[in-house]
């Protein structure tokens, strides 16, 4: 279903600058640039769609009346994604953010009708004149996390509730582990992939799984919060994922990895409005401060806690990389040996599990 | 496999099939009276929005269990008006009622996204929860765990040994002969069009104020079609769609389970096998085609128009 909900400011604010404007007789009354937005999800799914919601509504504090911004939620992808696309190109967006992965073709192709509309397209590793990317490291804040879950953990047994076997969520996976190994070698972490994004039912179902197989902090790759309320209704710890979760288990919720897109789409804005745009591929992270961590449950020990902020700011200031060598495999092969890092091009391609992940890796 | 995850398993396999068995008993008895209600997921998530604000607002998640069969049954009045008194398509105004439904509850839900309730704890049944193995499997669990176990029996009940059962069955079978005796067949369709819509409301309940105390959009995630299915797999067979649905739900834990005991297969595959597992499992039992095409109501999505 498609469910379209224009956005507009408030109306009467914006009935009173046009009025000054023509009081004031100025030649200059500017149009406010139009900003479009696609969503795959509702707004309401406090996970991923409602984090580049959140990121649009900075976008119009930043800019007020100087932008106009609309956005179509619940767009699925493929072919329907490409008619909301065009729809609002043809409406006259000047900026239009698509936010899932599978929107990757239909943007470009869309962008190739529309020359002067400018695209930016979040996951995809596709480019075109007018079409750029953007993705968020949160991988830096798995790798906080799993600091936090490896200096914690009791059984040894960490959990972790995935939804498909692909590169960005190997990526977590991965980092998360190399945390938790480096303060823990004795650590195991445990992968159930539940096969969906979102199915609250099923994300729990998953967690109470792991937690029978002695997993004690549980973290996940999916878009509900119900892996938090399960380790809250065992006693247990959990990591959130997207959003601050703490709503959802005040005691198990330890942290989460949070995305904050707001100043990443008020500089694309920016830059359109100055006619700076350029087409480019950005991956921001904790140095930006796109990819953060909520705040940190009181449970968390406060050397845990000194840790934690010594290794962000390590990674903020450029000193330290996630993937820095020694990276091992699976098998304990090095794959990475010391004074070594592995590149973007290497962590955006993971098809292998580093040390410490038990279970083998599903061929997707 | 050890012993406790066995009855674990056991545990998480009827708390799984327990929103199925709720929606696909109340489906069931709507389609035994020749209403094809393909509003279930839109009652569902209806259900669940409108519960988890009740339970919020009130503070007592026992009121939202109410507001949540309200809604239910709120959403099959518009459709029963729909598709009964005016005589609608039943498919379209199904699809529709799920359409709506799902935006409706998106809508009204938009400001509890987030919050938390406590939810309905478990019951566990004295005494009986204290025998090994059988008490943690059976009588550990939730109000409505128990609650789906007795509108099953009342239902099996019910289209074996009652008038009411046979009435229903006439209409859905054939309603012009059923109002010839004297039936009234509309509003025996109304009837057991809410009794459908509170069933599937009651399953939202279930979603968002026991198995996830929350609310998100669309947070039944295709329970309501699982169930649609489940109902025609089942012929029309109470006692069927209890096995179908847990059925499902076992191999729907199977599925996270194996893959924690390291068991070497690719999830998506195994995240085939409830929908496999169940099909196969009801087509076999179903296989004797003459009886199969017997158990269908014959009326079953035909409009019924009342002579004058």
């Amino acid at each position: 279903m498609l469910m379209s909900n224009v956005h507009s400011k408030n109306l009467t604010k914006l009935a009173m600058t046009a009025a000054l404007a023509f009081g004031a007789n100025a030649a200059t009354a500017e149009d406010p640039l139009k900003v479009g937005f696609v969503y795959v999800g509702p707004t309401g799914d406090a996970g991923w769609t409602y984090g580049h919601d959140e990121g649009r509504k900075y976008v119009v504090e930043q800019f007020g009346d100087k932008v106009e911004t609309n956005y179509v939620e619940s767009v699925a992808e493929g072919a329907d994604s490409e008619r909301v696309i065009r729809q609002l190109a043809s409406k006259g967006h000047d900026l239009i953010f698509t936010t899932s992965f599978g929107y990757m073709n239909p943007t470009l192709k869309v962008a190739k009708k529309f020359k002067k509309v400018k695209f930016e397209h979040a996951t995809g590793y596709k480019r075109g004149k007018n079409t750029g990317t953007y993705f968020a490291r949160a991988y830096q804040g798995r790798y906080l996390t799993g600091l936090v879950a490896g200096k914690m953990t009791k059984s040894n047994v960490l959990g972790y509730v995935a939804s498909f076997p692909i590169p960005e969520v190997i990526r977590g996976i991965n980092a998360f582990t190399k945390g938790a190994q480096e303060v823990n070698p004795n650590v195991k972490v445990k992968v159930v992939w539940a096969s969906t994004w979102y199915d609250p039912a099923k994300e729990r179902e998953a967690a109470e799984t792991l937690m029978l197989q002695g997993a004690d902090i549980l973290t996940q790759h999916t878009d509900s919060a119900a892996v938090i309320q399960a380790a809250e209704s065992k006693g247990n710890f959990a990591i959130g994922y997207h959003s601050d979760m703490s709503a959802y288990g005040a005691k198990a919720h330890l942290t989460s990895t949070v995305h904050n897109w707001g100043p990443l789409y008020a500089a694309k804005v920016q830059a359109v409005m100055d006619g700076t745009w350029k087409s480019e591929d950005l991956w921001p992270g904790i140095a930006e401060g796109v990819t953060d961590l909520a705040p940190l449950n009181d449970a968390i020990p406060a050397d845990v806690k000194a840790l934690v902020a010594k290794k962000k700011q390590a990674i903020k200031d450029g000193s330290m990389r996630v993937f820095d060598g020694p990276v091992f495999d699976q098998s304990g092969k090095e794959i990475i040996g010391a004074g070594k890092t592995l590149d973007d091009g290497a962590l955006k391609g993971f098809n292998w599990y580093v040390k410490g992940v038990e279970g083998q890796l599903p061929k997707s | 496999m050890d012993f406790e995850l066995f009855t674990n398993i056991l545990f998480a396999t009827l708390r799984t099939g327990t929103p199925l068995i709720l929606i696909a008993l109340g489906e069931m008895v709507c389609e035994k009276s020749g209403v094809l209600n393909l509003g279930q997921e839109g009652m569902v998530l209806m259900g669940a929005a409108l519960g988890f604000i009740a339970a919020v607002v009130t503070g007592h998640a026992g009121l939202g269990i109410i507001a949540a069969v309200l809604a239910g049954m709120m959403m099959s009045v518009l459709f029963a008006f729909l598709a009964v008194t005016l005589v609608s398509n039943q498919v379209a105004t199904g699809l529709a009622l799920t359409i709506f439904g799902t935006g409706l509850s998106g809508f009204l839900g938009a400001g509890y996204v987030g919050m938390a309730i406590d939810g309905i704890a478990p019951f566990p049944i004295p005494f009986l929860s204290d025998i090994p193995v059988i008490g943690k499997v059976l009588f550990s669990h939730d109000p409505l765990v128990y609650f789906s176990w007795f509108m099953f029996a009342l239902i099996f009940w019910c289209f074996r040994s009652t008038r009411l059962g046979l009435t229903i069955r006439a209409v859905g079978e054939n309603p012009e002969a059923a109002n010839a005796i004297g039936i009234p067949v509309m509003k025996v369709r109304y009837g057991a069009i809410l009794f459908g819509g509170a069933m599937a409301g009651l399953a939202g309940a279930y979603l968002s104020l026991v198995y996830t105390p929350m609310w998100s959009e669309g947070m039944s995630a295709g329970r309501g079609w699982i169930a649609l299915a489940l109902v025609v797999f089942a012929s029309w067979k109470a006692e069927r769609i209890l096995l179908g649905a847990y059925l499902f739900g076992a191999a729907s834990i199977m599925h996270l389970v194996l893959q924690g005991l390291g068991f070497e297969a690719s999830p998506n595959l195994l995240a085939m096998l409830p929908y496999g597992a169940t099909i196969i499992v009801l087509v076999i039992i179903a296989s004797d085609a003459a009886k199969a095409k017997l158990s269908t109501p014959l009326a079953l999505g035909r409009p019924y128009r009342p002579q004058v």
